[in-house]
């Protein structure tokens, strides 16, 4: 009987403890969330006068709805983007399919809103980069373009998204076994023929299913809504939520009114999981037999050229013209030697009040989020999956919650849970490390739990029979097996985390400012070169770290997961 | 005093029982197989003797001493016990020489005790040059000996073995069967092996215990496992055998349309009435062009032949049997063409009545 107490304990102590800790990181916050979102601020009485006010206004209920066409309008976008780019790369002798590769993940990896605002030194109206090439080609009075708009809104949104319809199309693509093709063909139908009526519609589900994705991508998006939309005053759900942050602050209507983005996100991501799921498609057929590659002929160079055309818009033209500003004393004046200077990023380091201390929390923030978030989410896979204790799935269910709550709605649930009295973290480190932690924890998971489901449990087993106990297992055999998965984890999160603003911007106090938050607060006071300089500083972190990823890992570590 | 024994073992996973009620006991260096189909409870048994199951019914005992009961299990890693997996199992992440020495280092062996054991056991199986090895970089039979030497070199109180040789190759395969019973003359580690493939079983075992159904159904050496199978499931799964209804019928044991003479089976001879199940073996029956001039031998036809190379394999018909037709295998150099009459020549030595 001693025994057996003594092999219970510590197994019910870590129960407690990853209990404690998704408690503390998604339960609360979401139960404070619904809760304050029935609550009078004054009174802590029970009433539905929050929903009345987040609704009562036709301006608030007009942002849900464009933020719904936004939605909409960016997914078809990137629809017509990335199919047929996936379809080339995947089925055909299109040349430079490395190219289009790589521009899908730099495209991937660029923070959604330095593409922002490289658009608007692009397509700013009468200054913008397109607009003065206009004006001087066809001496017109006109703007050509105005990022301003809702359709520019979309497009900037869609040129960053596209990324998850390339990749979900691209690997369902890769499971369709030419045969399939060759059945076809063998009975009379064209190349043409074969494509529209047997490939597309086999991968149909999984196109649509990445349309989804950057629906939802899109209406949690706070970055670009807010750079772009709030000057061309266009109201969308995120930008309104963020007003309802504005003094005097009104967290439980914000919370009401976040209902619909988390019930839409939710239902969606359901469905989503549903068409995915659905056997008899692409998924079952698997790979076998050979992959012949269909020849394009001339057709090849038109697909490569639309392959280039995206790069152009989605990469090229952006960040040559963000780094350009940045090294320029006007942007406006172009590329010559009297207009290069260092001093926007000397400002910005050296002289800027806050600059200097953003990178550094930016770093801090982000290592504590991603190694925590990484070491509960292993705990937690690992229980799961070697069954060790009961409820291992009401677990997991919490550990990949966070994944169906945009993380903008599950700020407001960290404001309501921690930002007051007992705990007052408002404006802390740890609140900030809390939220991103809680965010990226589905990615984590997904991370940790492919990688224990790689080890063979009788790899542990030996280790016992021998005399090692579960830890020494775990500590000699586990965690050198999983070094390389964890590390590609965290790097994703830690990524991610850097350029995380949709919760920050929600939680953020006077000394714990990102670079993200900071670039916000300076796309507002307008100084563009200065912008573009701090958007350059996080582009480069970026790059070293996905960079050092790529070495490490592999060349797709962040497309593989962050396409999941 | 017995190494091991499982006493009324049984392990239930839902409604379905995986083993039932098993007795067996091991001697003190015994190597003992856990023989049949997938399914039959033999790996769930290794599992629980292992320490990686609890049983939910019956006790599990080494030297005396009580391992598994439901109520309580001691955890694999204090049994003392050495496994080697189906999967092998060998740690991708350490060298050859540091998956071997793993076990010593756990009982905290001093390292050089550690190093010249490692080496010692990595030359009998013939792996000393390999030693710095990683574990990608050998073939399936060397990860196989890696295996063996990881779980030898501890000196285990007992040793147990999942299907170690079903990923290998057939030539391999006959290979390591010697090459386990060799390590096993030259350690007498108590063992427990388990395996769906008889001829490992026979080549490797002191005794062989046969599983069905989550039930022993015979514990026997492999001599008088396939010459005297008790049960029916053992006769025709430990190689193969005709089975003949016998029934006693004026003074003749009537084997379904052809008789030998009621005596023949001493002291098994069922009493008038009454009948019993045959077991007999196609080898133990002879064929003969020109009949036998006694009781024993009965006229037949050639139904049909194949040819294997090491015998042949003829399908008879006895004459008045009916439908009854018998398995018989000859010399390479003895044939029969089909249609051919011939007579059988049965010994009641290898007819062996089953339950």
């Amino acid at each position: 009987m001693l025994r057996r107490l003594s092999v219970i304990e510590p197994a019910t102590l870590l129960w407690l403890l990853l209990v404690g800790a998704l408690v503390v990181l998604v339960a609360w916050p979401v139960a404070e969330l619904l809760v304050a979102s029935f609550t009078a601020p004054r009174t802590g009485a029970w009433t539905l006068s929050n929903y009345a006010a987040a609704y009562g206004r036709a301006r608030y209920v007009e942002a849900l709805f464009n933020s719904l066409y936004l939605g909409a309008a960016s997914a078809a976008i990137c629809a017509v983007l990335a199919v047929p780019m996936a379809w080339a790369c995947s089925r055909t002798d299109m040349p430079g399919r490395g190219f289009a590769w790589f521009t899908v993940l730099a495209a991937f990896i660029i923070p959604p809103y330095l593409g922002a605002v490289g658009w608007i030194l692009l397509a700013g109206p009468n200054s913008g980069w397109i607009n003065q090439a206009w004006v001087w080609l066809t001496g017109a009075e006109e703007s050509l373009v105005n990022v301003y708009t809702f359709w520019g809104m979309a497009i900037v949104i869609a040129l960053h998204s596209y990324p998850f319809i390339f990749i979900f199309t691209k690997s369902a693509l890769d499971l369709v076994n030419s045969e399939m093709e060759d059945a076809a063909n063998i009975l009379g139908a064209g190349t043409w023929t074969t494509t529209l009526k047997i490939t597309l519609p086999l991968v149909w589900p999984t196109i649509l299913a990445g349309i989804i994705l950057v629906f939802l991508e899109t209406i949690a998006l706070f970055g670009t809504p807010a750079i772009i939309g709030i000057p061309a005053r266009i109201n969308v759900v995120t930008t309104q939520l963020w007003q309802f942050f504005e003094h005097p602050v009104r967290a439980e209507v914000a919370a009401a009114y976040s209902m619909p983005l988390l019930l839409i996100t939710a239902g969606l991501i359901g469905l989503q999981k549903l068409m995915l799921n659905r056997k008899g498609y692409v998924s079952q057929t698997g790979k076998g037999g050979e992959r012949r590659m269909i020849k394009l002929g001339p057709w090849r160079w038109v697909l490569l050229a639309w392959c280039g055309f995206v790069c152009l818009l989605s990469v090229a033209a952006p960040m040559v013209a963000l780094v350009q500003a940045s090294f320029s004393r006007a942007w406006g004046r172009g590329f010559s030697l009297d207009n290069l200077t260092i001093k926007n990023y000397r400002y910005l380091l050296f002289e800027h009040d806050g600059a200097a201390l953003a990178v550094v929390n930016t770093f801090v923030f982000s290592a504590a989020a991603a190694t925590l978030a990484i070491f509960i989410a292993l705990a937690i896979a690992y229980v799961v999956k070697r069954k060790l204790l009961p409820m291992g799935g009401a677990l997991a269910f919490l550990c990949m919650a966070p994944f169906v709550i945009p993380g903008i709605v599950m700020a407001i649930g960290f404001y309501a849970a921690y930002a007051g009295p007992p705990l007052t973290l408002y404006g802390t480190a740890a609140m900030m490390i809390l939220a991103f932690t809680a965010r990226f924890l589905p990615i984590a998971y997904a991370n940790g739990s492919a990688g224990v489901q790689m080890i063979h449990p009788e790899m542990e087993e030996a280790v016992r029979i021998l005399g090692g106990g579960r830890l020494t297992a775990v500590k000699s055999v586990v965690i050198p097996l999983l070094k390389k998965a964890l590390l590609g984890g965290w790097l994703l999160v830690f990524i991610l985390a850097t350029r995380e603003l949709s919760a920050a911007i929600f939680l953020v106090g006077p000394e714990t400012r990102t670079i993200s938050v900071l670039l916000y607060d300076l796309s507002e006071e307008g100084n563009l070169e200065v912008l573009s300089a701090l958007g350059g500083i996080l582009l480069v972190i970026t790059l070293v770290f996905v960079g050092t990823g790529m070495k490490l890992i592999g060349r797709d570590f962040m497309l593989r997961r962050g396409g999941e | 005093m017995s190494k091991l024994v499982l006493r009324n073992l049984s392990r239930r996973f839902g409604s379905f029982t995986a083993v039932d009620a098993i007795d067996l006991t091991l001697q003190e260096g015994e190597f003992v197989s856990l023989l049949g189909p997938s399914g039959c409870g033999k790996t769930t048994t290794l599992r629980m003797i292992a320490g990686f199951i609890p049983p939910t019914g019956g006790t599990i005992e080494s030297d005396g001493v009580a391992l598994s009961s439901p109520d309580a299990v001691t955890p694999p890693e204090r049994r003392g016990m050495s496994m080697i997996f189906q999967s092998y199992a060998i740690w991708p992440n350490m060298t050859v020489a540091e998956n071997v020495g793993f076990g010593l280092k756990l009982r905290k062996l001093p390292s050089e005790e550690v190093h010249r054991r490692t080496g010692e056991i990595l030359e009998i199986v013939q792996m000393g040059h390999l030693a710095g090895r990683y574990p990608a970089e050998l073939s399936g039979g060397q990860q196989q000996r890696v295996a063996l030497a990881r779980a030898i070199v501890v000196k285990p109180s007992v040793l147990l073995l999942d299907e170690p040789l079903s990923n290998l190759d057939a030539n391999l395969r006959e290979e390591m069967r010697f090459e386990i019973r060799r390590l096993h003359d030259e350690f007498r580690i108590t063992t427990v092996y388990v395996t769906h493939d008889q001829a490992e079983a026979m080549v490797t075992s002191d005794r062989i215990a046969v599983m069905n159904a989550g039930k022993i159904e015979q514990v026997d050496a492999p001599f008088a496992l396939y010459n005297r199978p008790r049960t029916r499931f053992v006769a025709g799964f430990i190689g193969r055998t005709n089975f003949l209804e016998a029934r006693v019928h004026g003074g003749q044991l009537d084997l379904g349309g052809f008789a030998l003479p009621a005596g023949v089976l001493n002291g098994h001879t069922p009493a008038a009435g009454q009948s019993v199940l045959l077991s007999v073996r196609p080898q133990s029956i002879a064929l003969a062009r020109e009949p036998g001039g006694d009781a024993l031998s009965v006229p037949a036809r050639i139904v049909e032949g194949a040819y294997l190379g090491e015998h042949w394999d003829y399908l008879v018909a006895p004459e008045g049997a009916g439908e009854t037709k018998l398995r018989v295998t000859t010399l390479p150099s003895q044939r029969h063409q089909p249609g051919e009459q011939v007579w059988l020549r049965f010994d009641p030595d290898q007819m062996v009545p089953i339950a």
